[in-house]
C-alpha cells in the first residue's frame, strides 16, 4: 500500500503542470474546452488529496524520491498528515474559484487557465517537498504565477498594488535565499529531515549563525504569511485581485503558516538540544499584534473587500500565536481553525465581487474591468454554458452573506464557533502564568467582536440599504462556487468530531517529529529493474 | 581575497537596499537587481572559497573537501540566478504597465512628485 502512495504522492505536482502545458497549447480559441479541462483537471486535484490524506491517516507519512535518490542527496516529496490537509484545503478552494471563474472571469484576459494550473502546482509542491531549496523553487512557481493571476484584468488599481506585492516578494525571496544558504553553510544539508537531525550537534560557535539564518528564513516565510509588521502589501492587493484569484490567495498566506509551522516543528523540536523553541515568542507575539492590528483595521473599514483582506490578517494572526503557544492541543484546535477560517475567507472573497455588483448591470461590470483587447472576445454565445440569471439572487446573496458572518466571526452554531471554542478552551486549559495565553483569549474575543461589528455594519450598507436596486446577475456557476465552500463548512461543522480527531493526530505528529525524520531517512530507494544480462547460472 | 569579496557583497546590498527604498519605480529595479547579484555571491562563497579545486570528482583523488570545492552552492546559484532574473524581468513589465497606465515613475502611482 505505502509503494502505492509514494508513486501518487508525485501527481498533486504533475497533474496541474501537464494539464497547464495541455491548457497553453490549446491557444486563445476554444473556450469552451479550456474551461472543461480546468475544472476536471482541479477536480481530479481534490480527488488525489483526499486519497492521499486516507492513505496517510491510515499507514503514516509516505515518502516519494524524486529520481530514486535517497533523503539526504536527492529531494524527496513527504505526505505527512499535515502536508495532507493542506492539499485538501488547497484542493476544495481551488475548485470552487475554478468554477467561478468559468461564470466570466476566466474570459477577461489571456492564459487564466495555465497560470491558475501553475500556481496549483506551486501550492501543492510547496505543501509536499521535503527539501529547503526545493521549496524555494515551488515558492517562486506559486508565486510567478501569482503575479500573473493578481494582474488578470488589468486597470490601475491591480498593476499599482501588483507592483508593491512583487516587490515585497522579490525581496522576501531574497531573504528565503539568505536564510538558506546560511543553513546549508552551518548544517551542510538542506533535507528538512536532515537538518532537524544535524541541527542537535551544531557546536556551540556555530549557534549563532545558525540561529541568524532561521531568523532571516523565518522573516521570508513570515512575509508570506502576513505577520505584522510585514502585512501592509496584503490588503491593497488581494482587494484589487478579481474574485476568483483572490479566492485563490485567501490558500497563500497559508503556505507561509504551513511552512513556518512545519519547519519549526521540526528544526526546533525538543531534540534540537540548547536551539529548542527558539523564537516561539515572537511567533507568539507577532502573532497577537497581528490579531490586533487586523481587528483595529476591520473597524475602520467598510469597504467590503478590505474587511475581507483583514479577515485574512487576524487568521493568520491567530494561527501565528497558537503556534506560538505550541503545546499539542492549542496545536490541534488551531489546525481546525486553519480549515474554517481558510473557506470561510475564501467564500467572503467570491460574495464580495458578488455583491458589490447589486445595482449595477452586467454591461456596466465589464467595462469596470477596464476593456479587455480585441483578441479576448466576450462572446456572448459562451453564455449558455455557465447557465441563466440566477433567479433568487439577492436572498442568496444575503444568506451566504450571513453565513459567511457567523463562520468569520466565530459566531454559533457554525465550525467558526467550533474552532474558536476549542482554542479558547485548549489556551485556558494551559493558560499556566503566561501574560501571552491571557491576552491571546482577550483578543481572540476581541477579533471576533471587530469581525461581527464590522460584517454586520458592511451587511447592511450594501444589502439592506439597496432598495429598489436592480437585482444583481449571479450565473448559476458562481453561486455553485460560493455555495461549495459554505456548504463544505457546514459539513466542517457537522463531521466536527471526525475532523477533530485527525487535527489531534497531526499535532502529535508535529510534537513528536521523530516518526517522520525516521521514515524520511529510512526509506530506501527501489531497487534498479532486473538488468537485462541474466546472472550467471551455476553449472548444474 | 575572503575579505574582498565580504566587502564586494556588503556594497552590493548596501546599495540595494538604498535603491530598493527610493520613490521611483527605475530605481527600485535597480535596487532589485544588486540585491540579487548580492545573494547570488553570497550563495556562492558559502562553500567557501578556493582556488583550482574541481567540483567534479575525477578517478584516483579521495573525495572529499581538501581535494575538491563543494558543487553544491554552484548548483544552488545557477537555478537562484535563473529564478531571479525571470521574476525581475516580470517586474520590469509590471513597472512598464504602471507607467503607462499612471504617468509616472512614483512607485504610489502619481501622487505627487517624488
Amino acid at each position: 500500500m505505502n509503494g502505492s502512495l509514494s508513486q501518487l504522492l508525485i501527481v498533486p505536482v504533475v497533474l496541474p503542470l501537464v494539464t497547464a502545458a495541455v491548457l497553453v497549447m490549446l491557444g486563445e480559441q476554444r473556450r469552451r474546452l479550456k474551461s472543461i479541462i480546468n475544472v476536471v483537471a482541479t477536480s481530479m486535484g481534490v480527488v488525489v488529496a483526499a486519497t492521499i490524506l486516507r492513505y496517510v491517516d491510515g499507514d503514516g507519512p509516505g515518502v516519494h524520491l524524486a529520481s530514486n535518490w535517497e533523503a539526504p542527496f536527492g529531494i524527496v516529496l513527504v505526505a505527512d498528515r499535515l502536508s495532507a490537509l493542506m492539499l485538501v484545503v488547497t484542493g476544495i478552494v481551488s475548485l470552487c474559484a475554478a468554477l467561478y471563474a468559468e461564470a466570466g472571469w476566466a474570459r477577461v484576459g489571456v492564459h487564466f487557465h495555465p497560470l491558475f494550473q501553475i500556481q496549483l502546482m506551486g501550492l501543492n509542491g510547496a505543501f509536499l517537498t521535503g527539501d529547503l531549496f526545493n521549496l524555494f523553487v515551488f515558492f517562486e512557481v506559486m508565486l510567478a504565477a501569482s503575479y500573473g493571476l493578481h494582474l488578470h484584468g488589468s486597470g490601475l488599481p491591480r498593476v499599482g498594488s501588483g507592483l508593491h506585492y512583487l516587490a515585497v516578494n522579490l525581496l522576501a525571496s531574497s531573504l528565503f535565499l539568505v536564510g538558506l544558504a546560511v543553513l546549508y553553510g552551518v548544517l551542510g544539508t538542506l533535507n528538512m529531515a536532515d537538518i532537524a537531525v544535524k541541527v542537535a550537534h551544531v557546536p556551540a560557535n556555530d549557534r549563532g549563525l545558525l540561529l541568524a539564518g532561521a531568523a532571516i528564513l523565518a522573516l521570508a516565510f513570515l512575509i508570506k504569511a502576513a505577520m505584522w509588521p510585514l502585512n501592509a502589501w496584503l490588503v491593497p492587493a488581494y482587494g484589487a485581485a478579481s474574485a476568483p484569484v483572490a479566492g485563490l490567495f485567501a490558500v497563500m498566506t497559508k503556505v507561509g503558516v504551513y511552512t513556518v509551522l512545519r519547519l519549526w516543528a521540526l528544526v526546533f523540536s525538543e531534540a534540537a538540544g540548547p536551539s529548542a523553541h527558539f523564537g516561539h515568542s515572537v511567533l507568539l507575539y507577532g502573532g497577537l499584534a497581528t490579531i490586533a492590528v487586523g481587528a483595529l483595521g476591520l473597524m475602520t473599514t467598510v469597504r467590503l473587500d478590505r474587511i475581507a483582506g483583514f479577515a485574512i490578517i487576524v487568521s493568520s494572526g491567530t494561527l501565528l500565536a497558537a503556534i506560538g503557544q505550541w503545546t499539542p492541543s492549542v496545536t490541534a484546535a488551531a489546525l481546525f481553525y486553519l480549515l474554517t477560517a481558510t473557506l470561510g475567507v475564501s467564500a467572503l472573497f467570491l460574495l464580495v465581487e458578488l455583491i458589490e455588483r447589486i445595482g449595477t448591470t452586467r454591461q456596466h461590470q465589464l467595462l469596470d474591468l477596464d476593456a479587455p483587447g480585441e483578441d479576448t472576445n466576450l462572446d456572448d454565445d459562451q453564455m449558455p454554458l455557465v447557465g441563466r440569471v440566477f433567479p433568487i439572487s439577492i436572498a442568496l446573496l444575503a444568506l451566504s452573506f450571513m453565513t459567511c458572518t457567523v463562520l468569520v466571526a466565530g459566531l454559533p452554531p457554525l465550525s467558526g464557533f467550533i474552532a474558536k471554542f476549542s482554542l479558547l478552551r485548549s489556551v485556558l486549559s494551559d493558560l499556566g502564568s503566561s501574560a501571552g495565553g491571557w491576552m491571546m483569549m482577550g483578543l481572540l474575543l476581541l477579533s471576533g467582536f471587530a469581525a461581527t461589528v464590522s460584517l454586520a455594519r458592511a451587511g447592511i450598507r450594501s444589502l439592506w440599504s439597496t432598495g429598489h436596486r436592480a437585482a444583481p446577475e449571479v450565473k448559476a456557476a458562481e453561486a455553485i462556487a460560493v455555495l461549495g465552500l459554505l456548504c463544505s463548512c457546514i459539513l466542517l461543522t457537522i463531521f466536527a468530531e471526525p475532523v477533530t480527531r485527525y487535527a489531534r493526530a497531526t499535532a502529535a505528529e508535529l510534537h513528536e517529529p521523530r516518526a517522520y525524520i525516521e521514515k524520511v531517512m529510512s526509506t530506501k530507494s527501489r531497487p534498479r529493474s532486473p538488468s537485462p544480462v541474466p546472472a550467471p547460472e551455476t553449472s548444474p | 581575497m575572503e575579505a574582498v569579496l565580504a566587502c564586494v557583497i556588503g556594497v552590493l546590498g548596501g546599495a540595494g537596499v538604498w535603491l530598493v527604498l527610493r520613490p521611483r519605480t527605475f530605481q527600485v529595479i535597480m535596487g532589485l537587481t544588486l540585491l540579487s547579484y548580492a545573494v547570488n555571491l553570497f550563495i556562492f562563497s558559502i562553500g567557501s572559497i578556493f582556488t583550482n579545486k574541481p567540483p567534479i570528482v575525477s578517478p584516483g583523488i579521495p573525495a572529499d573537501l581538501d581535494h575538491y570545492t563543494d558543487p553544491m552552492p554552484q548548483s544552488l546559484v545557477l537555478t537562484a540566478i535563473v529564478i531571479g532574473f525571470a521574476t525581475t524581468a516580470l517586474f520590469l513589465v509590471v513597472l512598464l504597465a504602471s507607467r503607462g497606465l499612471s504617468g509616472t515613475d512614483h512607485v504610489d502611482g502619481g501622487k505627487g512628485e517624488p
